[in-house]
């Protein structure tokens, strides 16, 4: 495949950006997004140019380092991570506008590769349980009924990648927020801190600066794990429940 | 505690939703009583009459008529002011766009700042027009039936009041099934039901409301 490519060049976080236009040619239909950008940066390295600075690590779409927004879309075209994107997605001849997540929060630290570490400042938040080190527990010792189980692991599957964040008109950071606080309020091991998580939590989202929900839910098509809208509805009760609680006390 | 809500982004949006139900609540009411315009005058004046004594002896002359009017005006200001504070920060969080555009879904979010701001805008208007009379030629205070028919027989009076209407249909749309989730009372099993009853009132309200111009256009209010 032979492809023109778009892609957003920026020096550091103080420079200006803009898009640059590059040909790839021998692209194969099997080769994942980021194998054909390996191809590019090669090119680029041969003819002493700059790669193209882009975040990646497990490269099999469980550990949310990779980004890019894609012909307008976070991950690109399918309900996938860009790690886990084939070409065989894209057409011979086509052309793809390559950019970097945008929103304030997340600043751009060098062409593709934003800063996320807004997202680590909400989990120290509160996004952890309380427990003893030492040998894993006896696996029956706390009984999770099933459904409860299940309603944790459906949001435990959140990979932390931002496309949430890349995706929402307003820059926000629910979808993300509330996968953490709902895996962990559901189940006994994160009832002690229920209350705390919740509210700090969500005042550090605030305090990073994302933007406020209008649900319209642009997160949930773009999240390439499937988390629900609805997470975000169970994030406002349960942050409504922990205000009702505090103010009691 | 009351601060840590209205600071948060949570809190303003239950603000939002708290007071844009309370607005639906009075909406629905407001427009079961103007279609009492359809059994004439005497009907129609005498519920405008009754508004201002509800509740006597308990209450004196026109005092539930101005809690109702409290009431309301705390819930237009507190919904305006988190709309625009919200917005605004929604607006900072997102500054710089994608160079690739595509067709986003945010056609609701859209309508919701542009409807609010024709909602708002229609709000004062509506007031000046047919409770003070200030933008009324001719306003007869105690003849409400004369008044509505007076405002519907402009052309402009009809394009204001269909326009607005139709903007409340579908901010109460988006904002009814929205308040749902921000309260926390949304469910995927619930998801449907929330929804359709979103869309009734919606229909409901608009319809109810765009009846009275409609009626007397075509004469059978006159
Ligand atoms: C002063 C004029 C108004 C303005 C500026 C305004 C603006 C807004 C905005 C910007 C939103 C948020 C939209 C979003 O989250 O996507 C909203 C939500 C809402 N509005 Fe209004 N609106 C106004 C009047 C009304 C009226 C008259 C009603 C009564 C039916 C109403 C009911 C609602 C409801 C129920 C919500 C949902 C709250 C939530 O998202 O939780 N609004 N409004
Ligand atoms: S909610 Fe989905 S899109 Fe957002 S960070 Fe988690 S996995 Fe990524
Ligand atoms: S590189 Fe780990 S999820 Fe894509």
């Amino acid at each position: 495949m032979k492809l023109t490519l778009r892609v957003w060049r920026q020096k550091n976080a103080d420079a200006d950006g803009a898009m640059s236009t590059y040909e790839v040619d021998g692209i194969s239909p099997d080769m994942s997004f980021l194998e054909m950008l390996d191809t590019l940066n090669e090119e680029l390295i041969l003819h002493g140019e700059d790669p193209v600075a882009f975040d990646h690590d497990c490269r099999e779409g469980i550990c949310g380092a990779c980004s890019l927004v894609i012909n307008g879309d976070a991950h690109g075209p399918e309900r996938t991570t860009t790690c886990q994107l084939h070409m065989r997605s894209f057409e011979d001849g086509d052309t793809i506008d390559i950019e970097p997540w945008r929103a304030s929060a997340f600043p751009v630290i060098k062409d593709l590769v934003v800063d996320r570490s807004a997202f680590d400042r909400i989990i120290q938040a509160g996004g952890y349980i309380t427990a003893p080190t030492g040998a894993a527990p006896e696996a029956h010792a706390t009984p999770v009924p099933k459904p409860d189980a299940d309603f944790a692991f459906e949001h435990a599957e959140c990979i932390g990648c931002g496309a949430c964040v890349a995706a929402c008109p307003n820059g926000a950071a629910m979808l993300f927020t509330s996968a953490k606080i709902n895996h962990l309020n559901v189940l006994p091991q994160g009832a002690p801190e229920r209350e705390t998580r919740v509210l700090d939590m969500v005042a550090q989202m605030d305090e990073e600066g994302f933007g406020g929900c209008t649900l319209t839910g642009e997160c949930a098509t773009a999240c390439p794990k499937g988390i629900p809208l609805m997470s975000i509805t169970g994030m406002n009760k349960e942050w409504l429940r922990a205000t009702r609680k505090v103010s009691k006390r | 505690m009351a601060r840590t809500v209205w600071d948060s982004t949570l809190g303003k949006k239950t603000v939002m939703a708290v007071s844009g139900l309370i607005m639906l609540l009075y909406l629905v009411v407001h427009m079961i009583g103007n279609l009492k315009i359809f059994f004439g005058a005497g009907e129609f004046d005498h519920y405008a009459h009754w508004l201002r004594t509800v509740g006597e002896p308990f209450m004196h002359y026109e005092w539930t008529l101005w809690l109702v009017r409290i009431v309301l005006v705390a819930a237009v200001v507190a919904h305006a002011v988190s709309a625009y504070q919200l917005s605004r920060r929604d607006i900072r969080a997102r500054p710089s766009k994608y160079v690739h555009k595509r067709p986003r879904a945010s056609y609701a979010t859209r309508t919701m700042r542009w409807g609010g701001v024709i909602l708002g805008l229609f709000i004062v208007w509506h007031i000046l027009d047919l409770t003070t009379g200030t933008v009324h030629p001719g306003f007869r205070p105690g003849h409400p039936y004369q008044n509505v028919v007076d405002t519907f027989s402009t052309w402009y009076g009809n394009v204001i009041y269909i326009v607005a209407m139709l903007a409340l249909g579908l901010h109460v749309r988006h904002g009814f099934w929205s308040a749902a989730q921000t309260l926390g009372a949304g469910s995927r099993t619930r998801d449907r039901a929330l929804k359709t009853v979103a869309d009734v009132l919606a229909l409901l309200l608009t319809a109810g409301f765009i009846a009275v111009p409609v009626g007397v256009m075509t004469g059978v209010v006159s």
